[in-house]
């Protein structure tokens, strides 16, 4: 790549923290005593294990602070997917009887969106909430999608691709409106598992009766997470075999990952006000750097509401895994929702519901900035992949026109 | 913890997370003979161009064949996709050329397969994206013949009708078999052959089985184990 002229970075660059972030060596600190010595089970009638359960418990409540709900409603699981999968299978299992119906969107994280599809295969019917060119969904649509049948309610509060925020609070405020007085129904419930490190976890005031969150998105442990459950909301669990998390989710309980997962909680909702600012200044940068780089681009997502970390565009002429692949050689790892990045050689199934047409997609390139991300990565990572694109592009047979 | 051993369609031969053979990485990251913005450097008498950029892999190649020897003197290309596809593009450039160039019957007869085994393989999930180099190399060779009143020598594109309402021809067929679909459900789900005239089914179903044991033998076999 001599060619090129450019070296790669000295150290790696990491701009896929929508994938997982690394830990933070706060949050290791914390979980060491449990991997070590403090390995008693909770269940223990002795020292080993009250001190356990105390970990758990004081996990539990740290979280249940930032959700502004009882430490009893918080479900501990093994990943974001199972909480996604514990809410929508439970959820729909425990209230069949009174309506086979759900709700989702179009660009739902395959935890959610498979699920919802596994359901209907079982039975069960699903209605599709499609979203507009910037990825939002429209309340008006989901109003009346809301049939007396309609058991639950599975919208994301933020895309993990193209970081679209959804509008929660007021969705939840149209469910509510809708909701059986006597049943309940329809639950509602939120993947935030992008949202936990900068936006709000308040469950009143998103109005939602379920939320998932896991901890390998905010700087904590992999293999853990969290489901939110609203006193009284009737669920059956998917794992059976023992009393733990409420007889919700049996399983000698994962101390260390739940001790990590709640500090890790605790410090991104603490650095929200100080860390959200310079991220998305740096994100900005790096965004108009890119704008002013390289033509014919365009940018996903929606302009405004949107996660402070994201960029998702897509290049023109060029195809992703290619332009990923050569980012790497330097040093960037970034993501790409072009087929021939997937196993299953499909375009990304969100990147085709905001009307994207395939040629374009197969350009698309996100980049997802961390609170490890400095400024000297940035520019490093404009003038690099100004340079790369140029490559590609001179290479590249095409010429597109594409206008939003 | 041992390391463990990782399938070969996913590592590299030196066991680096490279998705693909150190020739394939070569020819993607430094490709050879590929054209600067459309502009070769050498006066070549054949071009053709295949794909289309909704499928995600286009490509041209520009030939330089000597009348008197019936000889490939120059090949450039252009390519718009993913590493498979740029690494296959090149490294044909490289067949062609090298040892005083190929003759032209012999470069007529290139197939995906030699392609392969030349790039030490593809992971079986990209295979598809290689299968444009000899087609785009195909549509250049006959502008030469036509561009050089060679008519006679053009090679007819040897498709043949299995939908006759919709169409749909035995190299639809094999696109879709490269695409991914793995099954004769999935063949007719991509190409809707049989929609139009049922009738053909039975052969649809034969030519699927053809296409995707011809190019993901390895997995056909797993899958006949299974029964």
């Amino acid at each position: 790549m001599e060619y090129l002229n450019i070296k790669p970075y000295k150290t790696r660059i990491y701009l896929d923290n929508a994938a997982t972030t690394p830990i933070d060596p706060k949050v290791l600190k914390e979980m060491e005593p449990f991997l070590k010595n403090d390995f008693g089970n909770p269940g223990g009638m002795y020292s080993y294990g009250y001190e356990a359960r105390e970990a758990i418990d004081h996990a539990r409540t740290i979280i249940a602070k930032y959700l502004n709900c009882n430490a009893g409603e918080i479900i501990f699981t093994g990943s974001g997917t199972e909480s996604d999968n514990l809410a929508i299978i439970g959820t729909a299992k425990a209230n069949q009887k009174y309506g086979k119906h759900i709700i989702t969107t179009k660009i739902e994280h395959p935890a959610v969106l498979e699920t919802c599809q596994a359901l209907e295969k079982a039975g069960f019917d699903v209605t599709y909430l499609s979203v507009d060119k910037n990825g939002l969904i429209d309340l008006k649509e989901l109003e009346k999608a809301i049939k007396p049948e309609t058991i639950l309610v599975s919208i994301m509060y933020a895309n993990n691709e193209i970081g679209t925020i959804e509008p929660i609070a007021e969705a939840g405020k149209i469910i509510a409106k809708k909701r059986n007085k006597e049943t309940g129904l329809p639950y509602f419930h939120t993947d935030a598992c992008q949202a936990a490190g900068s936006l709000s976890l308040d469950v009143n005031a998103l109005g939602v009766d379920l939320l998932t969150l896991n901890g390998s998105k905010i700087y904590g442990p992999k293999g853990v997470g969290a489901l939110y459950l609203r006193k009284n909301t009737k669920i059956e669990p998917l794992i059976y075999g023992g009393h733990q998390e409420f007889g919700i989710r049996a399983g000698t309980e994962n101390v260390a990952g739940i001790v990590g997962f709640a500090t890790a909680l605790d410090l991104a909702q603490k650095s929200i006000k100080t860390e959200v600012p310079r991220i998305k200044k740096l994100r900005d940068k790096l965004l108009s750097g890119i704008q002013k780089s390289i033509k014919k681009i365009i940018v996903n997502g929606h302009p405004t509401q949107r996660l402070p970390n994201n960029i998702h565009i897509s290049i023109f002429d060029i195809e992703g895994e290619a332009l990923v692949l050569y980012l790497d050689q330097m040093n960037i790892c970034t993501g790409t929702g072009s087929a021939c990045s997937s196993k299953m050689l499909e375009a990304s199934h969100v990147l085709r519901a905001i009307s994207l047409p395939h040629e374009i997609i197969h350009g698309s390139l996100r980049l997802t900035l961390g609170k490890n991300t400095t400024e000297k990565e940035i520019e490093y990572t404009i003038a690099t992949l100004a340079k790369i694109v140029a490559h590609l592009r001179a290479m590249s047979p095409i010429n597109l026109k594409y206008t939003r | 913890m041992k390391k463990l051993n990782k399938s070969p369609d996913v590592i590299s031969f030196k066991g680096t997370p490279w998705l693909y053979s150190g020739i394939v990485k070569e020819h993607f990251l430094n490709p050879k003979n590929f054209v600067i913005k459309g502009k070769p450097t050498f006066k070549w008498n054949g071009v053709g161009m295949v794909g289309s950029p909704a499928c995600g892999d286009m490509m041209k190649i520009w030939l330089l064949i000597d009348q008197k020897t019936d000889r490939i003197k120059k090949c450039g290309w252009q390519t718009f996709g993913c590493a498979s596809a740029i690494a296959s593009t090149s490294v044909l450039s490289v067949m062609l050329v090298e040892k005083g160039g190929m003759k032209v019957e012999k470069a007529l007869q290139i197939s995906q397969m030699d392609i392969l085994k030349r790039l030490g393989g593809l992971p079986s999930r990209k295979i598809h994206c290689s299968v444009l180099g000899d087609k785009a190399l195909k549509a250049a060779i006959n502008d030469y013949f036509r561009n050089t009143k060679q008519g006679s020598r053009v090679v007819a594109e040897g498709s043949r009708m299995i939908d006759k309402v919709l169409k749909i021809t035995d190299k639809d067929i094999e696109d879709a078999v490269l695409h991914g679909a793995k099954s004769f459900e999935e063949v007719v789900e991509r190409t809707k052959a049989g929609k139009g005239d049922p009738s053909c089914l039975p052969l649809v179903e034969e030519l699927a089985h053809f296409y995707i044991s011809k190019y993901f033998p390895c997995e056909n076999c797993a899958v006949k184990g299974k029964k």
